[in-house]
């Protein structure tokens, strides 16, 4: 379903990926695990354009996305993205941050749009706060909220960059549990992670990247036993 | 020697300047905001032209005197195009084109301080740079920048006393015949003063209460 090939991407002389390819198909789950400052981030970045490749190929189900001629913000409606700091929007209360980009980007009735961020708040258990500003929620909420309001477009892909990095350790859980969920239910995520049990958990495959390059695409099980590459394994014995 | 009866039966036609002052604060605010937020959306885009554009247009006006911006207006419009303009518009126009200036970088400073990961989500989600402008960015940088525009509309309404030098009826104006009519300059500017400091006071008054407002969602 989304296919990367030999993608590149500088910021001036800083290379920060290096030629990565992978392919991820409907309904997996992807971890991708490295170092700070290995390129996680800008990689996951670049499937959504928020940075532009300067080299490769990606292509999203039938759109070929660093195609010039793609339009980008269509791309866009189709992968939700999840961020750290959450960036809710703090002058709109819960239902409107969800209900906003169904109405104004897809023209999604007000009625409709309503119903379904409803379905979506009881979904991630935050139903009773639809009506709060984001000020009032704890992080792990906010974080919830972000994950609904992604989801309010009905995207084909989810991607996370490190969607609890920024938690206290008591709201990891909760926030985790959501992205299980939606594992479960079939969605196609990709998710940058410093969460190994999860990681282990949920994902499918763990892509471990370092230095801007994919060294390995191994299936969980293997990469936190026995990973394949001498660097996977010194970062292992870092984080575990 | 203060002798406030001689202006006494003045003060109704000073006050009557209030609604003079006001108008040509009112335009020029209404004005100087279109205009600045327009400026400073050419100033954070991606287009160098505008961007080259805006930035001399504010050099030019922040780095001339407000009177001279107000006599050229009043006085060029004539002669180069051959039409009338009454001091009224000419006090709007001018103030309206300064204080764009002014408020265009109070904007773009609002913008700027607004957090990039906004921008991002926006982005994200597929909606379009113009409504992620109008309901994402300009409404929070607005809600920061509430004090300093305030500020700038209080400016405005002491510094539009200088329309006098163009003739319109303001308070200012109205004072200085006043005083004119019957040598009683002091008691007719004082007037005009404590009626300038007591809109400074309730402009205050209202601007702390429209920030309080504003800031529901903090
Ligand atoms: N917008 C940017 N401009 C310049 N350099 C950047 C930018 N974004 C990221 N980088 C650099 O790219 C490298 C990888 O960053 P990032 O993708 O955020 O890594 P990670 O998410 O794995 O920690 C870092 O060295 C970082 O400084
Ligand atoms: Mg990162």
């Amino acid at each position: 379903m989304i296919k990367v090939e030999n993608l590149h991407k500088s910021f001036g002389k800083n290379e920060v990926l290096k030629g990565i390819s992978t392919e991820i198909k409907e309904k997996e789950v992807i971890a991708i695990i490295g170092p700070s400052g290995s390129g996680k981030s800008t990689f996951l970045r670049c499937i959504n354009l928020l940075e532009e490749p300067t080299n490769g190929v990606i292509t999203i189900g039938k759109d070929v996305v660093t195609d010039k001629s793609t339009n980008i913000m269509k791309v866009r409606e189709n992968v939700g993205m999840v961020f750290q700091h959450f960036h809710l929007f703090p002058h709109k209360t819960v239902l409107e941050n969800i209900t906003y980009a169904p109405r104004n980007v897809q023209g999604v009735s007000k009625t409709e749009a309503i119903a379904k961020a409803e379905e979506l708040l009881r979904q991630v258990g935050l139903h009773e706060k639809r009506d709060d500003y984001p000020n009032r929620l704890s992080g792990g909420q906010k974080q919830r909220v972000a994950i609904a309001r992604a989801l309010a477009m009905n995207p084909s892909v989810m991607l996370f960059d490190e969607p609890t990095s920024a938690l206290d350790p008591e709201m990891v859980k909760e926030v985790l549990a959501v992205m299980k969920s939606l594992a479960d239910s079939g969605m196609t995520m990709i998710i940058v992670t410093h969460e190994m049990n999860f990681a282990r958990e949920v994902a499918d495959r763990i892509l471990f990247l370092d230095g801007g390059q994919l060294v390995e695409d191994t299936p969980p099980a293997q990469f936190f036993k026995e990973p394949k590459s001498a660097r996977a394994k010194e970062f292992l014995e870092k984080v575990l | 020697m203060l002798d406030f009866n001689a202006v006494v039966p003045s003060i109704p036609y000073i006050l009557k300047g209030i609604g003079v002052t006001l108008q040509i604060v009112l335009g020029a605010t209404i004005m100087g905001m279109v205009l600045g937020i327009l400026l400073a959306l050419c100033k954070i885009g991606k287009v160098t032209v505008l961007r080259i554009i805006a930035d001399f247009y504010t050099s030019i006006f922040r780095g001339t005197p407000l009177v001279l911006q107000l006599m050229i207006i009043y006085y060029a419009i004539p002669q180069l195009f051959d039409i009338n303009i009454d001091p009224m518009p000419a006090a709007i126009l001018a103030f309206g084109l300064n204080s764009g200036a002014y408020i265009s970088e109070i904007i773009r400073g609002g913008i700027n301080a607004v957090d990039k990961g906004q921008q991002e989500a926006s982005l994200a989600l597929g909606i379009p740079y113009a409504k992620m402008m109008k309901d994402i960015i300009l409404p929070q940088a607005m809600k920061n920048i509430m004090p300093a525009l305030m500020n700038e509309f209080i400016t405005l309404n002491k510094e539009s006393a200088i329309v006098t030098v163009i003739g319109a009826l303001d308070i200012m104006r109205r004072a200085y015949v006043v005083g004119g009519s019957n040598y009683h300059y002091l008691e007719a500017l004082m007037i005009a003063g404590v009626i300038y400091y007591i809109m400074t006071l309730i402009l205050t008054f209202l601007g702390k209460k429209l920030e309080k407002r504003m800031s529901r969602s903090d």
